[in-house]
């Protein structure tokens, strides 16, 4: 049999027939196009850690002019819904059951204590089972308090005391919207799904049935069946991708800075990652139900929790670190969250998409290595 | 009867273990990831790299300076002398943050005149960068106070006195650590039932396995206690890990925790052979078990909150079982919950349970091609 020679005329043949077979199950179909709407509508409007309208308890243990500017200022906020409850003790149960994630108590000695040194204590509890969620309500309930120092200081005709202020500037996303860093980092999770579910089971599932020995019997090469097997899907994933794009853009008003074409390039490179990694599954699975285990395992859980898509790289430990290397979304969540938002940064662009070309090319060339141990 | 379930049930896990890939897959991994993921998953920031542009000579910028040097929160990487030198560093991902501090700054506080610090974030991860800001803020926050103590001036006529319940520390990991049991559980209960009927329907089998005296429920139960069983053995181990290796307390007793972890599985194992026997092909089941695994996961509040929803979708969660599971986890874990606080929680898993393993008996006769 001839590794080497590869004929266009039967690699058609073969992508015909593949296509004809997707045709068939259009399960193929659903899962290029049916899943990413799906998912990105799902995880679009679902997936955000925007603190708005937090449920807040407000407790005044004796009301006066001092404490109603205090608690005026609360009102005034989008990220809280403030529900004013008798006493402590009524707060402390509505905290228990959930129903506020916070608790802003004036004391008894708020008035008195204002102008001793060291001021009056506002007391605020957060619920820490959520502790991302509870320091963003510290975050924004101390700028509440920084606004009401400076109203105070300013009816007053006082200049106010902090020496230094903060002047912040975001950089690409200056609102703070998760939704433009979300969008395009489910995208690369959503992708990784689409190309390994496509492959993972159509290889297992020749030698299941018994075909891939009547394939072997044929002139085909190895390297023709490859092909054969990732062009169809290629072509699929990249209807898939184009859908996903064209969502965030105009659905979710995602900024797209960068280059149309620089954004198709990444995708395409990881879709070839992508689907390698579907075919690596199937070829070493030689069964559909080992296949389909394996992908659930090494797809979805890496692809979401180790990328960098809601949680920092930066802040995991080194060996997590290293260890991220290995998850092909890592490149891609980089890629397309500064395509998107920053522009066409080559020095962010080029390494990740150097990491995913070589990871395809090893993903391929290790298929093609145990391909080729079975033909003998 | 009970022979003919037991016979079934020995017939299912040799037809899961045999394998020894199959084997592997199912018991390796989801520990090897629950170490990995324990790791990884956390909103707490470390060592975030961050560059300096210091235009000011005094001492009082170098004073504030050094509280960002000192925390552990930042990591100093670059000096900056030109202001050209900002763009590339952020565009490159290079540092997350840019302090600028102008070169008034201490002669300004030197007369009492207030000044500014330019802090520069990368808005690319916001959550992250909105994190960045609030830590910024406070290290200042706590450089002014000093400042004014210093110089005694009247304090402030108000302060703050933050506290936490149930996580005093704030440790994202004490969150997120349940929350992976709860992944996990899931995806282990997945890979042995998602698969399972429709392995059997596309090789013909499962015809067979109908035209036997087996009746639908026996059929069921057969087929739903090797998911049940390995799901519970795995959970049970991940959960001795949450406490020994990860100490996450439990301060809330193993038999609610237990009443939460089975009536998860029931649903769970229901959904995954709802989906098993809806698929014809193996190629179905597993698009179907991705269809459920990935919203139910989004949907669960596991990292992001469900009240950050929109209401449709808030309503949309009360069908997600995990949902529930997730609350169940880290309430019993880090509030101490009572059982009968959890009741809320446990009858609609009960009741997700129950409607999806009836669906899938009902599927096993009526689904035919």
């Amino acid at each position: 049999m001839s590794h080497h020679s590869i004929s266009g005329m039967r690699i058609r043949g073969l992508i015909r027939k593949e296509f004809l077979q997707i045709l068939r199950d259009p399960s193929s179909i659903a899962i290029a196009f049916v899943m990413p709407v799906i998912l990105l509508l799902i995880f679009g409007y679902g997936v955000s850690l925007d603190a708005r309208h937090v449920p807040v308890a407000l407790v005044v243990d004796q009301p006066s002019a001092g404490t109603s500017s205090f608690t005026a200022s609360f009102r005034h906020l989008l990220y809280f819904d403030p529900v004013v409850m008798p006493d402590m003790h009524h707060a402390e149960e509505a905290m228990m059951d959930g129903r506020v994630e916070a608790i802003v108590h004036l004391r008894t000695d708020f008035g008195r204590k204002l102008h001793r040194p060291g001021g009056t204590p506002v007391q605020i509890i957060v619920n820490g089972v959520n502790a991302n969620t509870a320091r963003l309500i510290i975050g924004y309930g101390t700028g509440v308090w920084i606004n009401w120092l400076q109203q105070y200081a300013r009816d007053r005709g006082i200049a106010f005391g902090a020496p230094v202020t903060v002047e912040q500037r975001v950089w690409y996303n200056s609102e703070l919207k998760s939704q433009d860093y979300l969008v395009p980092g489910l995208i690369a999770v959503i992708m990784t799904l689409i190309g390994a579910l496509l492959t993972a089971l159509v290889v297992s599932r020749e030698w299941e049935r018994g075909t891939m020995e009547s394939l072997m019997a044929t002139p085909v090469t190895m390297a023709e069946i490859l092909f054969g097997k990732v062009i169809p899907y290629f072509v699929l994933g990249t209807g898939g991708m184009m859908l996903s794009v064209a969502m965030a853009v105009w659905l979710f008003g995602v900024p797209l800075r960068g280059a149309l074409w620089v954004l198709f390039a990444g995708a395409a490179l990881f879709l070839l990652v992508a689907l390698g990694m579907g075919l690596l599954i199937s070829t070493i699975a030689k069964n559909q139900f080992v296949a389909g285990q394996i992908a659930i395992i090494v797809t979805f859980l890496p692809a979401f929790l180790l990328s960098g898509f809601i949680f920092e790289i930066s802040s995991m430990p080194d060996v997590v670190q290293l260890i991220t290397h290995i998850i092909p979304a890592r490149y891609f969540v980089s890629l397309l969250q500064t395509i998107f938002l920053a522009g066409n940064v080559w020095a962010v662009i080029l390494p990740n998409a150097l990491a995913l070309a070589v990871m395809a090319i090893i993903l391929f060339a290790l298929i093609r290595r145990i391909s080729r141990k079975r033909l003998d | 009867m009970w022979r003919r379930i037991v016979a079934l049930v020995g017939k299912e896990f040799l037809a899961l273990l045999k394998d020894k890939k199959s084997r592997f897959v199912i018991v390796i991994p989801p520990l090897v990831q629950l170490f990995v993921f324990g790791y990884a998953a956390t909103f707490d920031l470390n060592h975030v790299p961050y560059a300096v542009y210091n235009e000011d000579r005094g001492t009082i910028s170098r004073d504030m300076l050094a509280r960002f040097e000192n925390s552990p929160t930042f990591r100093l990487t670059a000096n900056l002398h030109r202001d050209s030198q900002i763009r590339p560093l952020v565009d490159n991902k290079k540092v997350l943050m840019v302090l600028h501090i102008g070169p008034r700054f201490s002669s300004d506080i030197a007369i009492g005149r207030p000044a500014a610090v330019q802090i520069i974030v990368d808005g690319r991860n916001s959550n992250t960068a909105l994190l960045v800001l609030n830590y910024a803020r406070t290290i200042v926050q706590g450089f002014n106070t000093e400042q004014m103590n210093a110089v005694g001036q009247s304090a402030l006529p108000a302060h703050l006195e933050v506290r936490s319940w149930f996580n005093p520390n704030l440790q994202s990991r004490w969150f997120i650590v349940p929350g992976i049991i709860g992944l996990l559980t899931l995806v282990v209960t997945m890979l042995v039932t998602a698969l399972s009927v429709a392995r059997e329907r596309e090789q013909g089998t499962f015809d067979q396995l109908l035209v036997t005296p087996l009746r639908p429920f026996e059929i069921l139960v057969g087929k739903a206690m090797p998911g049940f069983i390995i799901g519970a053995f795995e959970a049970s181990l991940i959960v001795v890990a949450a406490i020994f290796w990860f100490h996450v307390p439990l301060h809330g007793s193993l038999l609610t925790l237990y009443t939460g972890i089975v009536l998860f599985l029931l649903s769970a194992v229901g959904i995954g052979l709802m989906i098993s026997s809806l698929a014809v092909t193996q190629q179905q089941g597993l698009l179907g078990a991705f269809l459920f695994l990935v919203p139910a996961i989004i949907l669960s509040g596991f990292a992001t909150p469900i009240e950050n929803m929109p209401p449709l979708l808030q309503d949309f969660t009360l069908i997600d079982p995990v949902r529930y599971y997730m609350v169940v986890l880290r309430s019993v874990f880090l509030e101490g919950a009572s059982f009968h606080m959890l009741i809320p929680q446990f009858w609609p898993m009960a009741v997700i349970g129950l409607i999806s393993l009836t669906l899938a008996s009902w599927l096993f006769r009526h689904r035919m091609y």
